[in-house]
């Protein structure tokens, strides 16, 4: 799963921010912010991919380096944020 | 205000007059009321004039009494009434009334050493016949140009680098360094030029050609007191009125002309308080000129007429709505002749043409008091990245950098994390020199995402940053983060790109001369003296400015936060009315003819502005920075203009 979201999180990375150049060294754990990937504009697009890609809602408090700076850090946000929505939504199918 | 051309070396002398000739005319827009040259054995000069001061009698290139020296001047020295009284009582006789003929005579009298008495914005070459040596100068701020080149053997130079396109022999090449020093910086570093083997004087330099090759010296330097020092306090009351007398000054020597002097009024604190001050000096009252935008962001036409009002001038104002910039970016670029990142100095060339079109031929400006006085947000954000690097783990402490850059919506959007991210908070060294900048640099240096592979290979092992710090006075370790900020500024952004690009090429592109009164180095000695809190006082910026002016203005203009001049970039050339001379600079044809960039990338950029509501930082500063570097290389990589008339 984590790979899963890893391939298309980094696809839409190369594609939006690199604009489709494969020669970088996009590593699991580079910085987006300190390698020039991303800037202040990106990180809203970053959101914005993410809300529409995977179904999820992020509060302001999610958007932060913390969740957001590198390919790792995103995939396993995304992962933790859709294993809670899931068991909510299998909750409420089931009721 | 005007453009000279000239050599020194062995031209043919039937051969030389015609070049001179062409090489002028190639810069006649900077002086369209005269030309003339003048041909010695082994060097000449060349002249178009903008005739301001000694209308009838300041013909260039003018000779000295006794006709052993000959100079071509650009420029004006504002304090030459003081001057040629002082020549005057040592018994010196005048034929003209101009400041030309003051040069010739403290020449006379000083030697190279000239210079030191000046206040002025200058660029001059002067032949001294008996010392058979061509001698160079060029004003303390980088305000008039003057670039140079050998040809085979042959010394050539001029106010532009299209007149060095007509020497025979000569063929215009992208710097790549340069590029590359433009894609980080946003300017060359001097004296390096966009074009390969074309150099320019620094500012507040001096050259001596002769047969033994070039010397340039320093005669001036920008310079501050040591850290410790600079923090001793001062009557900040006495500082503002000392201030004030001196900006007073500095704006009525800017008044001197033989013609109407107008002023730019933008609306913000600098150029309110230079018409402030120039309205009641102005007989039959002052002409001001606004730029306008139909783009509510960028936009201060509240403020330009609340000033107009307030000050009674007689306002004119250009508009730039969709589609303006696109029409004239080429024009643009042909008169920067430097690939650019910004698009900013487009709506400058437009009211340069207003100006023109007014009748009047020489503005002050506001330009120089950010610099000066600390108005920039970089100065704020040194400021607070230092505060933020003092306790690295403070949640509370980004918050600050949301009262920077207000104007960035993008910005203000993010968490503190984020914006202690963006800024490099605890990434960057303290005691590393170029501090202050790192964030801009990063974020700069990022377009060259879009370099070409080959580019990139040939550029590999350079630092554009790197030889900036190299470049930096042994002094400056020792100077207040603030004042090594401004010196950043001041010593490379402001020549390198405010003063050229959107200065004197966008004002010269229509003839028009701009005087810049907070860039009197009487002034700008003063200021540096100032402790940093009387600039910055917390995130107050221009604070004793503000002091020593505050009954000049109304309070809502007096207490604007800074707002940077901007005009829209990308968005200005794509979407609907995408102009043919953009889709074909930037179709892939083009980017691969040209070499610099890839030509993926930058189809997949052109898609991404076009579709995208709001663009970032980088991708403007790509697209700008790439279109303007096709632009560059399709008005003048290549040319070879004049090797058929020298056949």
């Amino acid at each position: 799963m984590t790979q899963q979201i890893k391939d298309t999180v980094k696809a839409f990375i190369i594609e939006n921010f690199l604009f489709g150049d494969t020669s970088y060294a996009l590593d699991d754990d580079v910085s987006l912010i300190e390698s020039g990937v991303v800037d202040s504009t990106g990180v809203l697009e970053l959101v914005t991919f993410i809300e529409d890609q995977f179904g999820l809602e992020m509060a302001d408090s999610d958007i932060v380096p913390a969740n957001l700076d590198s390919l790792a850090c995103i995939a396993a946000f995304i992962e933790t944020k859709t294993a809670k929505v899931q068991p909510a939504e299998q909750a409420a199918g089931a009721a | 205000m005007c453009g000279f051309v000239g050599y020194l070396g062995d031209v043919e002398p039937a051969a030389a007059e015609k070049l001179l000739r062409r090489m002028t005319d190639s810069i006649a827009h900077r002086g369209p009321d005269e030309q003339g040259v003048y041909v010695s054995p082994g060097a000449g000069l060349g002249h178009a004039r903008l005739s301001v001061v000694g209308l009838g009698d300041g013909q260039q290139p003018m000779a000295s009494a006794s006709g052993d020296l000959h100079i071509a001047f650009n420029g004006e020295i504002f304090n030459y009434v003081e001057l040629r009284d002082e020549l005057k009582a040592r018994g010196r006789r005048f034929r003209t009334g101009s400041d030309t003929e003051v040069i010739l005579h403290l020449y006379e009298e000083m030697g190279p050493d000239c210079v030191d008495v000046m206040n002025g914005d200058f660029a001059f070459a002067i032949w001294d016949g008996p010392r058979q040596r061509m001698f160079f100068a060029r004003d303390r701020m980088g305000v008039r140009p003057l670039f140079y080149t050998e040809v085979r053997g042959t010394l050539y130079f001029a106010s532009e680098v299209k007149a060095l396109l007509q020497v025979p022999g000569f063929a215009a090449e992208l710097d790549e360094i340069a590029l590359d020093q433009i894609f980080t910086l946003w300017a060359p570093i001097a004296p390096r030029t966009a074009f390969k083997n074309v150099y320019e004087l620094e500012p507040a330099h001096i050259m001596i050609a002769d047969k033994g090759g070039l010397a340039t010296r320093p005669y001036w330097r920008l310079d501050f007191p040591d850290a410790e020092a600079s923090r001793e306090p001062r009557d900040e009351v006495r500082a503002a009125e000392e201030l004030r007398a001196l900006l007073t000054d500095a704006t009525r020597i800017r008044m001197r002309a033989d013609v109407t002097v107008g002023s730019y009024l933008s609306g913000g604190l600098d150029s309110s308080i230079v018409s402030a001050l120039a309205a009641p000096m102005a007989a039959g009252g002052l002409r001001t000129f606004s730029v306008t935008f139909d783009s509510a962001e960028h936009d201060e036409s509240e403020f330009q007429e609340e000033m107009a009002l307030a000050i009674g001038s007689h306002h004119s104002a250009v508009n730039v709505g969709p589609g303006d910039i696109a029409s004239v970016f080429p024009k643009v670029i042909d008169a920067t002749e430097r690939p650019v990142i910004r698009t900013a100095p487009a709506p400058l060339y437009q009211l340069s043409g207003l100006v023109r079109a007014r009748g009047i031929k020489v503005v002050l400006t506001g330009e120089g008091a950010d610099e000066v006085f600390a108005g920039y947000d970089i100065f704020k954000e040194t400021l607070v990245r230092r505060f933020c690097d003092r306790q690295p783990g403070s949640t509370g402490r980004p918050h600050l950098f949301r009262k920077l850059y207000p104007y960035l919506p993008g910005l203000q959007k993010q968490s503190a994390a984020y914006l202690a991210a963006f800024f490099g908070a605890g990434k960057d060294s303290l005691d590393d020199p170029l501090y202050s900048h790192r964030p801009r640099m990063r974020n700069t240096a990022a377009a060259k995402l879009f370099f070409s592979a080959d580019l990139r290979a040939r550029l590999a092992p350079y630092d554009a940053a790197a030889e900036l710090a190299a470049s930096l006075p042994e002094r400056f370790s020792r100077w207040h983060p603030l004042h090594q900020a401004q010196y950043l500024e001041s010593r490379y952004l402001l020549p390198g790109y405010i003063l050229s690009s959107q200065g004197d090429r966008m004002a010269m592109a229509h003839g028009i001369e701009g005087r810049f009164p907070f860039l009197d180095h009487r002034l700008v000695e003063f200021a540096s003296r100032l402790p940093p809190s009387m600039k910055l006082k917390g995130l107050v910026e221009k604070h004793i400015l503000r002091e020593a002016t505050k009954d000049l203005l109304p309070a809502s203009i007096g207490r604007r936060v800074k707002q940077p001049y901007r005009a829209p970039d990308s968005q200005s050339f794509v979407g609907a009315g995408e102009q043919e001379w953009m889709r074909e600079a930037m179709s892939p044809e083009a980017i691969a003819d040209s070499g610099f960039f890839d030509v993926s990338t930058v189809r997949k950029l052109t898609e991404k502005c076009r579709h995208q509501a709001v663009t970032g930082f980088r991708d403007n500063a790509a697209f700008v920075g790439i279109l303007s570097t096709q632009l560059w290389n399709r008005s003048f990589a290549g040319k070879r203009a004049g090797a058929t008339e020298a056949a």
